[in-house]
């Protein structure tokens, strides 16, 4: 497969909601392993790298699963190419940026799994779906595994398993994430409250960018941060708890916010509507911010099905390398891309209808009953 | 304020993290946050840092001068990077990194899969070890016949280990 054919079509969990995808947007396992007794990629010389490489590539694309898929070295790949993978999430930042010389990505023929080598480990597999599906995204990546384990000498130490360069990965070399969508608890100003809770239990959530509580469209990845002492299946349950009662008290947050505030909610969905609708000019933090809105108006039944899919591929394709990629310009400046972008959401958004207020029912009373 | 990594330039990448219950703040400069994938939200990069800057003082309890056998990799490396340089590493540096481990993770014994290869060996690696006993016994008590009979079966195993 080209690299023009698969990024032809977004990633499959992408395109179709897995179960609770009303607010867990994807699941992802990710595995860590490494060569014995050779040097990590971190350490390796350019030489070493490029064998480990050498003796790697191959079994990885031999993998059942990554049959029809695609494979290519880093170094073969423009800069644009690779941002283009970093924004689909395929390819971490750090691995894009260096390793050029020597690194090297398998992909899936649905964007399900891919496996890069020579990242900070000799192998970083990740798997990725739509929904609350961890359970079946280990299952996937363990596959991966089982079939490489019989092919390379793995570094496995009876005490303390699969060992990794960064000792915060040693033992399952396993970090199982769930991105959620919380709108409702950020509006409900309740957010804090769930991070330091969540944090309590020994997982780390993530906004897009840092800070913390505060997430780019309302949107937080939350993780396991250890991985030795647990078996895989006691890590990825002990999140999926988690995860299901952070579902649950955003359910709540936005049926409260429906019972209570539904003058606030709707004027927010309105005016989320009416600027990305109707934007000339529009920067990627905003939009991110506005979509998520959107997307919350979709989750209530105001706006028809297919809104929450044609919103969640917004939200990859108005990132940078995504717009320039469409552009005919040879680099488009910040202002030529906001213009780009505002285009792009624009001509998405018109084929949504207004907002239906009617579907919220009682909410419509929501200004009287504020009073 | 001054990035938190390379003490030179002025920090602004401003980061807060939860773990474990314990607020941990960083302080970096642009470049730093690049370099440590601070602004991924994809990547997992925040914790390895933090790492990075507590985790020197600890690997330092073993050997100062102690370099890895495998690959060189000395505690200095570690310090720079808060990466080691090979598998080895984990027994080079067992001492400093068993007080790091502990900090860090929910117990120190790995309990999840393991490849089935290894399974097998270290299987059969623990019936030597058992065999060794009771051969050891066996011929305390002067039981010959068992011992004969042990000595063959660990000599079988023996055989298949190195197979």
């Amino acid at each position: 497969m080209t690299f023009d054919n698969i990024i032809a079509k977004p990633g499959q969990w992408l395109q179709g909601e897995g179960p609770h995808g009303k607010i867990v947007v994807s699941s992802r396992i990710r595995l860590a392993r490494n060569l014995r007794e050779r040097p990590f990629p971190g350490w390796a010389k350019k030489s070493e790298r490029l064998q480990i490489l050498g003796e790697i590539r191959d079994h990885v694309s031999a993998i059942p699963a990554m049959q029809a898929g695609y494979a290519a070295a880093l170094a073969d790949l423009t800069s644009l190419q690779k941002q283009i993978l970093v924004e689909r999430h395929l390819v971490s930042r750090e691995h894009a940026a260096k390793n050029a010389g020597s690194g090297a990505v398998v992909i899936s023929h649905d964007q399900q799994l891919s496996i890069m080598i020579n990242e900070e480990d000799h192998l970083r597999m990740q798997s990725l779906l739509p929904g609350l599906q961890l359970r079946e995204a280990f299952r996937i990546n363990n596959e991966a595994d089982l079939f490489l384990e019989d092919r390379l000498p793995y570094a496995f130490h009876p005490e303390l398993g699969y060992l990794t360069a960064c000792p915060t990965n040693v033992g399952t070399g396993l970090r199982a994430s769930a991105m959620v969508h919380l709108p409702g608890l950020v509006l409900a100003e309740q957010i804090n409250q769930i991070v330091n809770s969540v944090g309590k239990i020994g997982l780390a959530v993530r906004g897009l960018y840092g800070e913390g509580t505060e997430a780019l469209g309302n949107l937080f990845q939350v993780s396991n941060q250890t991985t030795l002492g647990e078996t895989e299946e006691e890590i990825i349950d002990r999140l999926g708890k988690v995860i299901e009662q952070v579902i649950e008290h955003e359910q709540n947050a936005r049926q409260t916010l429906l019972e209570r505030r539904a003058n606030m909610l709707l004027d927010q969905i309105g005016r989320a509507y009416g600027i990305l609708g109707n934007a000339r000019s529009i920067a990627s933090k905003e939009t991110l911010n506005l979509l998520s809105i959107l997307k919350l108006g979709a989750d209530l039944g105001l706006f028809p099905e297919p809104t929450q899919l044609a919103v969640d591929e917004l939200f990859i394709t108005t990132q940078p390398a995504h717009l320039q990629l469409g552009a005919k310009e040879e680099k488009l400046s910040p202002e030529e891309r906001d213009t780009l972008r505002a285009d792009l959401v624009r001509a998405k958004v018109k084929n949504i209808p207004e907002p239906n207020i009617a579907k919220v029912g009682p909410a419509t009373n929501g200004r009287k009953k504020n009073q | 304020m001054l990035c938190e990594v390379c003490q030179k330039n002025d920090a602004t990448v401003f980061l807060t993290q939860i773990v474990e219950g314990k607020m941990q703040k960083a302080n970096l400069c642009e470049g730093c946050s690049k370099e440590k994938g601070v602004s991924d939200p994809t990547g997992f990069a925040l914790a390895d840092m933090l790492l990075g800057l507590g985790a020197s003082q600890q690997i330092e309890r073993g050997q100062p001068s102690q370099h890895c056998p495998v690959c060189g990799f000395t505690q200095a490396d570690f310090k720079k990077t808060g990466r080691l340089g090979c598998s080895a590493c984990y027994d080079t540096f067992a001492d400093g990194l068993a007080n790091l481990l502990k900090g860090m993770h929910k117990g120190l014994i790995h309990t999840g899969k393991m490849p089935a290869r290894l399974s097998r060996q270290f299987a059969m690696a623990d019936r030597v070890k058992t065999l060794e006993t009771e051969l050891e016994q066996a011929v305390k008590q002067e039981k010959y016949e068992d011992a004969a009979r042990l000595r063959d079966e660990i000599r079988q195993l023996e055989h298949e280990l190195q197979a």
